[in-house]
């Protein structure tokens, strides 16, 4: 079971009418890696991501978290099963809390049903308690402790999409998927945020697949690059050779 | 965190006691005027049908229009009951609530079910139809009476009226504060916020959409009942589209998801024309400027910046208060 990849594609592909957004991707993404999707925009990364979790269904191709297919599943089942995501544009609860935020991630974890709820029966304190004591835990990983009861609308960028990564990590995933997270981040923010990213995988053993623009980030914390260009694979592997490669070069700086 | 939680639950009670005790002492005395005792009742089933209705529009974040067919289903279902059982008036009042309350919710689920995929302008559309479509069919099925409706429900005084509606709505208030307080609640405002990314933390956002509906169209059931039993009859006319507008007028103008601006603005919205019945030409007009004035308001930032201030100081109020308290043990 050691050698199964947590992520193996094989040969994705999406079309819209005529349009090959993604076409015939394939990776592999070890246990505890941090793997890098980068290319030049329009490339295909973000629908990718939506690929793999069930926001659109692949029309070529499989995919196993873990050795176990979910081609075709949907969002919630795909959740479910360890795949967490954050968004290019975040995407917070933004009326909620910053603790409800997080214990809406925390929310399949537990089991009392309506009625518990309503009736505010023992399981509900139990497991209400229990879900705050991990929402906070979590909060205080990504510096957040002291926000919990801001509206996450009103939380400064940076600290947002920290957010919405403590958000996706309730849901105890397997593998999380970062869309962008540096993005619209100044050189210090990206800087802690690198080191975020890195200590959540230390801490959770996480293995973690991201998008990025900011080729400092990526060769900072990715061990593997795929580069994507007009939603084929340009190139793919260690992050350095990646970057040197003349091909990716071209596509980002054209000839 | 617990201490204080159940210091606020005592002032709670409390002030629900001393509200209930309050107007009970005007009721029974005769203070109140006769044509105001049964405003109380009204006030009571609108609040109900207000603070269910806040849980559709204000909390998940969809637009229904066609909350009168579940407070229907709920009066005909109960008052239908309550003609036919013959049981004393307590215990039928109690069970008709119950079987109100169980029908309307199982129509939620059902029209829930039928209106799944669809959002916004469309949904309030179909959930118009809806509303029209129940009162419809109510004037065909056989024993409800046609157009004529039901007559000769079982009835309130005046006092009973008003302990039972109360209840009613504490009731009411009690399962919505829990309920939103608790992980489906907060569930269900996440989908309103961002339904997408609700998606993407695992939640099944039709089941939460099934259960809203049906957890709202209990309450409104169960104020249809305390309705026939105020009015002592019911008619397929008592449940227009006129009174799902009115109702929702009551949401947006207290606020959507405070349940405390739903009471609120219930109360208002009943209380205002009666009051001003002896401007009775002008009634219509100060209705409509005084609804008007509330929300613009409601929506201007000074105004809001102006409630905080003086809530700011009510409470300091309050503390000083507890402070000298303290000071005395």
């Amino acid at each position: 079971m050691s050698n199964t990849p947590m992520l193996k594609v094989e040969n994705l592909g999406i079309t819209f009418g005529g349009l090959k957004a993604v076409d015939n991707l394939s990776l592999s993404i070890e246990k505890r890696e941090l793997y890098g999707l980068i290319g030049p925009n329009g490339a295909g990364k973000t629908t990718v991501f939506n690929l793999l979790t069930g926001v659109y269904k692949p029309t070529t191709g499989t995919f196993c978290l873990d050795g176990e297919e979910l081609t075709g599943k949907n969002s919630v089942e795909i959740n479910r099963r360890g795949i967490a995501r954050t968004f290019q544009n975040i995407r917070l609860f933004g009326q909620m809390s910053v603790l409800d935020n997080v214990k809406v991630g925390l929310s399949n974890s537990a089991h009392y049903n309506v009625f518990e709820g309503i009736l505010r029966l023992p399981r509900y304190h139990r497991e209400e308690t229990e879900m705050n004591e991990r929402a906070m835990s979590l909060l205080s990983v990504f510096g957040l402790d002291g926000e919990y009861a801001y509206k996450a609308s009103n939380l400064p960028y940076g600290k947002q999409r920290k957010l919405e990564i403590a958000r996706a990590m309730a849901t105890s995933p397997k593998l999380l998927l970062l869309d962008e997270p540096a993005a619209g981040m100044n050189p210090n923010e990206t800087a802690e945020l690198m080191e975020t990213i890195r200590f959540v995988r230390e801490k959770f053993d996480m293995t973690i697949l991201l998008i990025e623009h900011d080729m400092k980030l990526v060769s900072g914390i990715c061990e593997n690059v795929t580069v994507l260009n007009f939603g084929t694979v340009l190139a793919s592997g260690k992050t350095d050779k990646v970057l040197d490669n003349p091909k990716v070069i071209t596509a980002y700086l054209g000839e | 965190m617990k201490i204080k939680f159940n210091r606020k639950m005592i002032g709670s009670v409390i002030a629900a006691i001393a509200i209930y005790a309050v107007i009970a002492i005007l009721i029974l005395t005769g203070i109140l005027p006769r044509s105001m005792q049964s405003l109380v009742v009204k006030i009571s089933y609108y609040v109900v049908l207000a603070l269910s209705l806040n849980l559709i529009v204000g909390f998940l974040g969809d637009l229904s229009l066609g909350h009168a067919a579940f407070y229907a289903v709920g009066a005909y279902a109960g008052c239908a009951f309550a003609l036919y059982s013959g049981l004393p008036l307590i215990p039928n009042f109690i069970i008709s609530l119950l079987i109100g309350g169980i029908s309307a919710a199982i129509i939620g689920f059902l029209i829930s079910c039928a209106i799944l995929k669809l959002r916004g302008d469309y949904l309030a559309i179909v959930t118009l139809a809806f509303g029209e479509f129940i009162r419809s069919i109510v004037k065909i099925i056989p024993g409800l009476g046609g157009t004529k409706g039901l007559t000769g429900v079982p009835s309130f005084d005046r006092f009973e009226g008003f302990t039972f509606g109360y209840a009613v709505v504490i009731i009411v208030i009690i399962i919505l504060c829990n309920f939103t307080n608790s992980r489906h609640g907060r569930t269900i405002t996440a989908i309103r916020d961002n339904a997408i990314a609700a998606e993407s933390v695992g939640i099944n956002i039709k089941r939460y959409k099934v259960l809203v509906f049906t957890v709202s169209s209990f309450m409104a059931g169960m104020a249809g009942v305390l309705f026939g039993f105020y009015k002592t009859s019911v008619e397929p006319a008592d449940f227009t589209y006129n009174v799902s507008i009115e109702v929702l007028v009551m949401v947006v103008l207290g606020g959507m998801g405070s349940l405390k601006g739903s009471v609120i603005a219930a109360i208002i919205i009943v209380a205002l024309p009666e009051l001003l019945r002896e401007a009775a030409a002008y009634r219509m007009l100060i209705y409509a400027i005084a609804l008007i004035t509330m929300m613009m308001l409601n929506s201007s930032p000074k105004f809001a910046a102006l409630k905080a201030k003086a809530l700011d100081r009510l409470y300091s109020v309050r503390e000083s208060i507890t402070a000298v308290f303290k000071r005395a043990k």
